[in-house]
């Protein structure tokens, strides 16, 4: 540079030929967000025409493009400082076991596996009541500026210091309060958690011989798989899986085949409480048998098939290109909408949570993840990067849930209490919302998938799973694949959730050990065989309770779980981005404070609003209080209301609102007591009664990257 | 950079890219470990192959954050 001294008049010209440069530089940006602009212009003002799925996806991805170009860099060089010569635990730490520096491509891929569930397919397919717009936008502001922002936090945190847990971090920064209600908050989450996922699952297998084989038969399986690595090829992950997937297969037809057997059938054909009883009793072997007999190989399995299937779907979608069918807007924002009650704010933002933003994912940022980074700087692309990826795939599956005509779609996810349990009664109600489907069409649809009937299957795996035999079939097989497709869906979404119950519940078995542990010293020992039995058992029981509440319930269960989930994920992203902003303060960045306090701000805001109006709501269809008031005065007039049986099961009934809107409570409490103890932590430090500082190890150069 | 892809025979390369997927889908890295323990603990006999992956993946089951919704 200063080999050519510049002589005046270059000098002079040299700003406005950088001014150039740098315009030709940001050129393609610029393009991007026009592109995107005028793809999210015309997904919201089109009127009267049906928008094509290729808007909402360009939408999408160009807005993630320049989230991430622009927003993460502010992350990760302003705040951070990301710096590649530093070492990271990976390097610094290195054990071969916990601690391995490793790829970038790979901790991406690893996480994503981590953070992916069904949780992106089954918020937006919900949400989709509303129309597509508020959960499409949703999905996009919030994984930009509060999703995205809070995995890539957290992991920077913790890449700091020595990878360590949100539970630990929150205690550090914070202080001991915040961390022993973060920990028992994480406890409450998963016991809601996995009794949502549970309800989706028998909702999605009730009454269909097909789906329950098909599902049954991935743990023998799985037991075949872990066998095959113990005893016959130790090592050998590829190979038991790849047998595996083409069991899997096989698995398809052999459902079908028993669906299709007039003796057999009758034997498969599981009614709800039935199911519900099988999976409590899967949950608990998983907890209490050996990893590696049945979770290690279910986990390979579902991981495949997870990369598989996303793969699929976008594959799909993107060669079907389907008109979005689902109105923008439905008239269901009032709060009137049969799939879940309430209005669209604040419902939407927690009815659609992973995908925007899920507070578990902190999790999974604070756990393995930070453990293997090999460069600091790669922890924008897999923090950041991954929570892209799965908001992507969150808006997926709103496309093949808007794919649907709105009354098939309504057909499936709206309860028998709004529908009734005929295909006459269902299109003559959702004739009345003004959706136009025939009986005959709803009759046809069922038949054509393999199913006796599709009403009423709420939980948003069976709409999916139509969304995507409808894409699918259209690219490969056509309609004589339908039913095949729609149970391979089925088949992939309950093995998702598998997954998650059954990890769920062996973590959650921990978790109550080393709680109980503190009490009853030998229940914490986790070689005490009957410790062991009686931790998985209890904690079995307490989602199954949950579970059993909500396939009782004549509302369907999902209107008061999804709710009660979604509100608990959002609290542990309030925790997160408290941890997050406390970080960001002590490390005397609190000028950028506001990066992670906007989101903040914003989940507080929704979920005391859903919490409260969840618990105090004068509608009976909405409010659990209010709910209870309106069974007791229906037992003391002798009037049961429509779907309750027995004054048995309305004072159970009456007894669940309660206890619900307690859970409710709880969360919402949690959140004060965090956010309180945060709000002391942020005050001190900003007004210098407490030195800025930070807990982070200190920096070392690494020698992996030089 | 291209020129050792071109020239890597084919067997390697594909052992290669079925590391990797079995590092995405969790398989736990054995090799990683005894290269660790060569260099770092030359001393020391290392664990083997059953027993590292059953302590990896008692270890992968027992602490929220593996898994997620």
């Amino acid at each position: 540079m200063s080999a050519f001294a510049p002589t005046v008049e270059a000098s002079h010209l040299l700003p406005s030929r950088l001014a150039v440069s740098r315009l030709l530089r940001y050129l393609p940006w610029v393009a991007t967000a026009i592109l995107g602009a005028g793809a999210l212009a015309t997904v919201a003002l089109n009127q009267g025409e049906k928008v094509s799925a290729a808007w909402l996806l360009t939408a999408a991805v160009c807005t993630y493009l320049i989230g991430y170009r622009f927003y993460s860099k502010i992350i990760a060089s302003k705040v951070f400082a990301l710096d590649a010569t530093r070492a990271t635990p990976a390097e610094r730490l290195e054990d071969g076991r916990d601690f391995v520096p490793t790829n970038k491509w790979v901790v991406f891929g690893h996480h994503f596996a981590a953070i992916a569930g069904p949780g992106p397919l089954v918020g937006p397919t919900l949400a989709a009541q509303f129309g597509f717009l508020p959960g499409a936008i949703w999905i996009l502001v919030g994984v930009v500026l509060g999703g995205a922002v809070q995995d890539f936090v957290i992991l920077a945190a913790s890449i700091r210091r020595d990878g360590k847990s949100l539970g630990q971090m929150a205690k550090e920064e914070i202080g001991p309060l915040a961390g022993g209600t973060a920990l028992i908050a994480v406890l409450g989450i998963m016991i809601i958690l996995i009794s949502v996922l549970a309800l989706i699952v028998v909702n999605a297998l009730r009454e269909s011989a097909w789906g329950v084989v098909t599902i049954g038969l991935t743990i023998p399986i799985a037991l075949l798989m872990g066998s095959y690595l113990r005893w016959v090829r130790p090592g050998k992950v590829l190979e038991a899986t790849a047998m595996g997937l083409v069991l899997l297969l096989l698995s398809l037809y052999a459902g079908r085949w028993v669906a299709e057997n007039p003796e057999l059938a009758p034997i498969f054909t599981l009614s709800g409480t039935t199911l519900s009883i099988c999976i409590m009793i899967y949950g608990f072997f998983a907890s209490v048998l050996p990893v590696w007999l049945l979770l290690a190989p279910r986990d390979y399995l579902s991981a495949f098939v997870k990369i598989g299937v996303v793969i699929a779907l976008a594959a799909g979608i993107i060669i079907v290109m389907p008109p979005l069918e689902m109105p923008a807007v439905t008239q269901f924002v009032d709060g009137s909408g049969p799939v879940f009650a309430g209005k669209v704010f604040p419902f939407v933002f927690v009815t659609i949570a992973c995908g925007a933003i899920s507070g578990f994912h902190a999790l999974v940022s604070s756990g393995t993840t930070p453990k293997l980074l090999r460069r600091e700087t790669d922890a924008r692309f897999v923090g950041y990067g991954a929570m892209l990826t799965e908001s992507l795939v969150a808006i997926l599956a709103l496309i093949a849930a808007c794919a649907l005509t709105p009354g098939v779609y309504f057909a499936i996810n709206a309860p028998a209490a709004a529908i009734g349990t005929t295909a006459q009664s269902a299109a003559a109600a959702i004739a009345n919302w003004g959706f136009v489907v025939s009986p005959a069409e709803l009759e046809d649809m069922a038949r054509k998938v393999g199913e006796t009937s599709l009403l009423s299957r709420t939980g948003g795996a069976p709409s999916l799973a139509v969304g995507m035999a409808h894409l699918f079939s259209k690219a490969l097989g056509g309609d004589g694949a339908l039913a095949i497709w729609y149970h391979f869906a089925i088949m992939f979404e309950a093995l998702f959730i598998l997954t998650t119950l059954d990890a769920g519940t062996r973590v959650g078995r921990f978790m109550l050990q080393d709680l109980l542990g503190s009490v009853i010293k030998p229940l914490g020992r986790t070689s005490w065989y009957p410790g062991v039995i009686i931790t998985s058992a209890l904690f079995v029981m307490m989602w199954g309770y949950f579970l059993y509440q909500g396939v009782t319930d004549p509302l369907g269960g999902i209107n008061s779980l999804w709710p009660l989930f979604g509100i608990s994920n959002q609290l542990l992203a309030t925790v997160a981005l408290c941890v997050g902003t406390t970080v960001f303060i002590k490390m005397g960045k609190a000028r950028y404070a506001w990066i992670t306090m906007l989101p903040m701000g914003w989940l507080v805001t929704v979920t005391m609003t859903a919490g409260l109006t969840k618990i105090f709501s004068e509608d009976v269809k909405l409010g659990f209080l209010s709910h209870a008031r309106m069974l007791e005065s229906a037992i003391a007039s002798g009037v049961l209301p429509k779907g309750v049986k027995s004054i048995e099961a309305a004072q159970r009934m009456i007894f669940n609102d309660r206890l619900d809107a307690g859970v409710a409570a709880f969360f919402l409490i949690s959140v004060i007591v965090i956010l309180g103890a945060s709000v002391k932590e942020w005050l001190a430090v900003t007004s210098g009664r407490k030195a800025v500082g930070t807990a982070e190890a200190p920096y070392q150069p690494s020698t992996l990257t030089a | 950079m291209t020129a050792t892809v071109m020239t890597t025979p084919l067997p390697s390369r594909l052992s290669r890219v079925l590391a990797i997927v079995r590092r995405i889908v969790g398989v736990p890295d054995y090799q990683a470990y005894l290269s660790h323990m060569e260099r770092h603990h030359p001393g020391c006999t290392p664990v083997d192959a059953r027993t590292f992956e059953r302590e990896r993946l008692a270890d992968k089951y027992s602490r929220p954050g593996s898994r997620c919704c």
